[in-house]
């Protein structure tokens, strides 16, 4: 398949501002081992992508440090591999930009000295496992212009999705920006495909009309004018719009189902960190849990996520709650519906809870 | 001028472990799965690689297919480099007297233009077949600071042990006067561990002089040791404390990983300042279900756990289906434990299928030995195996061996 992925890593930081404080969106850690980046990476992987740009405006430290060479996804390459795309600073701009727009233009220069055929455009919202090749078949059958993956499922009272119609054949009929929707609906999950010459025309003619929104003054305004076709993926789809649903989505894993389906087929690929395997003591309790490597769990842990690391002391119980990598939970502490962020200390015998909707927050490094 | 190493490792990594019975059969002892997410290998690598030691010639000559992929070009233990690194050399055609590495003292002889290549000063020896964690750089410095040939690490163990080892008999300031391979009666139980540490020159000339001897088994701990001491060359042995622990046998291959197990394990895996690196399983956490039970276990990433599991060391990606119950046993990578199976006392290589209800091996207590299955074997349903029993072959619904 001849495709260059990118990726924006930050373009819904306020999605979750607990956790893309100090942090791009791609690099919110996720389902125990995880970043959100590496979904979108894997994807690209498996899908037989070998070049991926990703794009990064501030706070990317973290994204840094957690994609190195590329080599865990395979992308340590002499040909392509990964791109690190930082802000790029010009007599005619001020380095950082403002919208999705602004970031394309920037990548200008990449785009145009690769030789693929097709561009695959993916920010760091959604969880899922897709092929993208599936995608570009579709986009060739269809010989559309544009295409844009779509997912229908419940969305609960949210303004930030684009809703899309599309006719018998696909084709986009309708498209709305930040409507205030609560109920099932088709929404646009900001993955879509295009030729790549065609993209960076499109970007030389939306610089040279002064646009601002690629939703709005691309997709929208060509909606009749440009062949932009939906491609219904009906597979699992996370999309994580906010504290709350990150907490939602990242429980949904705890369901065979939704495991098998993301990690199943193919591999979803992540950093290494060489931790030992974990270890559970003679009085734990472990019940419908998630533990990843280099824990050690000597108390009881029900409906939870343990991250890399995470210690859980004697006679501690953990309810419903998401533990980041090296949280430490001293002797006989309480926990419900609590997420903690890396290195956070929990001391002996302290009691925190939360409820589903708006679970109890620990920053990084906090200590209670 | 030419590029050079201080010191150049030498792993050997080419013995078949025929007492390790089925979990030998396809691949090579090193290669051998450990303690949930290793191999045996991966304790030498990481241990050079802590000690400064970045340029490991890895001798290979039974079943090195899996053993050879599984090293790659080293990365997992930042062994990829662009002078020194890791490199896995099996024996090799020459233009007379090509052979099979005869025994240990061959193999690295007929290795000698790859150790040139780094012109180092010292080469460090090691098997391929114990568990522990040693800063040799500590070692090399003992050995630069006694002047010494030679020095052989050497770690006590208990009289009844030592016949099964090298003995070595010293001095008080730690220099050899006598050597002893596997002795009757041993005269002291300072027992040598395989790791050697030659000034480089040295070891050249008594390889070249060994090669030479039609009478000699071509071997370190039988022939080039010995005529070392009785040359008169300076050596020394070197105390090492900690854990250490030959895992050539089926029980203390059991043992070593129950050692990890408990609240003060006898050997640490998860020290941040030694990490063991290895290559990692792709998979997910594992996960614990409703019904699962855990206790004084080790569990690597992937695993699937719905029974019932005891002082136990699961692989990645085991699945222990509802209502099975696993105790005092090692499972290794991708094996599958059905609905109501138990196992026991066992060891279980990878990708085996308990089927439902079978029973694997008895109660510690009771049992005459560790049972074991060895890779890609299956389990009928309801099929028994008993205490001690080593299995390679499928095992068919309702059979008893």
């Amino acid at each position: 398949m001849s495709a260059v992925g990118v990726i924006f890593s930050n373009i819904h930081d306020e999605n979750v501002p607990e956790l893309s404080n100090m942090r791009t969106m791609g690099s919110i850690p996720y389902g125990g081992r995880y970043r959100l980046i590496d979904f979108a990476l894997s994807n690209l992987v498996n899908s037989g992508v070998t070049t991926v740009g990703i794009i990064t405006k501030n706070n990317y430290q973290s994204l840094m440090d957690h994609l190195g060479s590329g080599k865990d996804w395979d992308l340590a390459r002499k040909t392509g591999g990964l791109v690190l795309l930082p802000p790029f600073g010009a007599k005619d701009n001020e380095g950082l930009y403002k919208n999705r727009l602004e970031a394309l233009k920037s990548i200008i220069g990449f785009l145009t000295r690769r030789n693929e055929d097709y561009v695959i455009l993916c920010d760091c919202d959604g969880v899922y496992r897709m092929d993208f090749s599936d995608i570009i078949d579709y986009h060739e059958a269809k010989q559309a212009d544009i295409t844009l993956v779509c997912h229908t499922e419940e969305i609960a009272n949210s303004s930030k999705y684009t809703l899309i119609k599309s006719d018998a054949s696909g084709r986009v009929t309708d498209i709305k920006l930040d409507a205030s929707v609560n109920g099932v609906n088709k929404f646009y999950t900001n993955i879509l495909v295009l030729n790549r010459l065609f993209l960076i025309r499109l970007i030389q003619d939306a610089v040279s009309h002064g646009y601002k929104s690629c939703r709005r003054d691309i997709l929208q305004r060509n909606v009749k004018s440009l062949k932009i076709f939906a491609y219904d993926f009906e597979g699992y789809h996370a999309t994580i719009d906010s504290f709350a649903s990150y907490f939602r989505h990242n429980m949904e894993l705890l369901n065979k189902s939704v495991r098998d389906e993301l990690f199943g087929a193919r591999d979803i690929y992540t950093k290494v960190r060489d931790s030992a395997p974990s270890k559970y003591g003679d009085e734990c309790i472990v019940k419908n849990s998630l533990v990843s490597d280099g824990c050690i769990v000597e108390g009881c842990v029900e409906n939870s996520i343990l991250f890399r690391g995470v210690r859980v002391g004697k006679g501690a119980v953990i309810k419903n709650s998401i533990l980041m990598q090296d949280t430490v939970v001293g002797d006989n502490a309480q926990l419900n519906c609590v997420i903690t962020d890396k290195n956070v200390i929990i001391r002996n015998n302290r009691v925190l809870s939360g409820c589903e909707i708006q679970p109890y927050f620990l920053g990084k490094s906090t200590i209670v | 001028m030419q590029r050079k190493k201080d010191c150049v490792a030498m792993l050997l990594a080419g013995g078949q472990g025929s007492r390790l019975y089925a979990l030998t059969n396809n691949i090579a002892k090193p290669a051998v799965p450990f303690g949930a997410k290793y191999r045996i290998i991966d304790f030498p690598l990481s241990n050079c690689i802590n000690s400064g030691i970045d340029t490991v010639g890895v001798l290979t000559q039974y079943q090195p297919l899996l053993l050879n992929e599984y090293i790659g070009n080293g990365q997992p233990w930042d062994l990829d480099r662009n002078f020194g690194g890791v490199h896995v050399l099996s024996p090799y055609q020459k233009k007379s007297k090509s052979a099979w590495y005869e025994g240990t003292a061959n193999a690295i002889y007929q290795n000698l233009n790859f150790i040139r290549m780094y012109n180092p000063d010292y080469v460090l020896i090691l098997s391929g077949d114990h568990i522990y964690k040693m800063d040799y750089s500590k070692m090399l410095r003992a050995h630069i600071e006694k002047g010494a040939d030679c020095t052989i690490a050497a770690i006590e163990v208990s009289l009844k042990e030592a016949s099964r080892f090298g003995i070595l008999n010293t001095n008080e300031d730690g220099s050899i006067y006598e050597f002893e391979e596997k002795p009757k009666q041993p005269k002291s139980t300072l027992a040598s561990m395989g790791v050697y540490i030659f000034t480089a020159e040295k070891m050249y000339k008594y390889l070249e002089e060994d090669d030479n001897d039609p009478n000699s088994s071509k071997d370190f701990g039988k022939n080039v040791l010995p005529a070392m001491l009785a040359a008169g060359e300076k050596m020394f042995a070197y105390r090492f404390e900690g854990y250490w622990k030959d895992v050539g046998t089926i029980s203390s291959l059991w043992e070593a990983n129950m050692d990890l197990l408990g609240n003060k394990p006898a050997f640490d895996v998860s020290d941040p300042a030694w990490k063991i690196h290895s290559r990692n399983p792709l998979a997910p956490p594992e996960y614990l279900g409703e019904n699962a039970v855990i206790k004084n276990s080790m569990v690597a990433l992937g695993c699937e756990v719905c029974g019932i599991i005891e002082n136990s060391v699961l692989s990645s990606n085991v699945v222990i289906e509802g209502g099975a119950v696993v105790k005092d046993s090692v499972i290794m990578s991708g094996t599958t434990v059905r609905k109501g199976a138990v196992v026991n006392y066992s060891i279980i290589d990878e990708d085996v299928d308990v089927g439902e209800n079978a029973i694997v091996g008895e109660p510690k207590e009771e049992a005459k030995g560790i049972a074991v299955l060895g890779r890609n074997v299956t389990v009928g349903k309801g099929a028994k195996i008993s205490s001690g029993a080593m299995i390679d072959k499928n095992i068919s619904e309702r059979e008893e061996v």
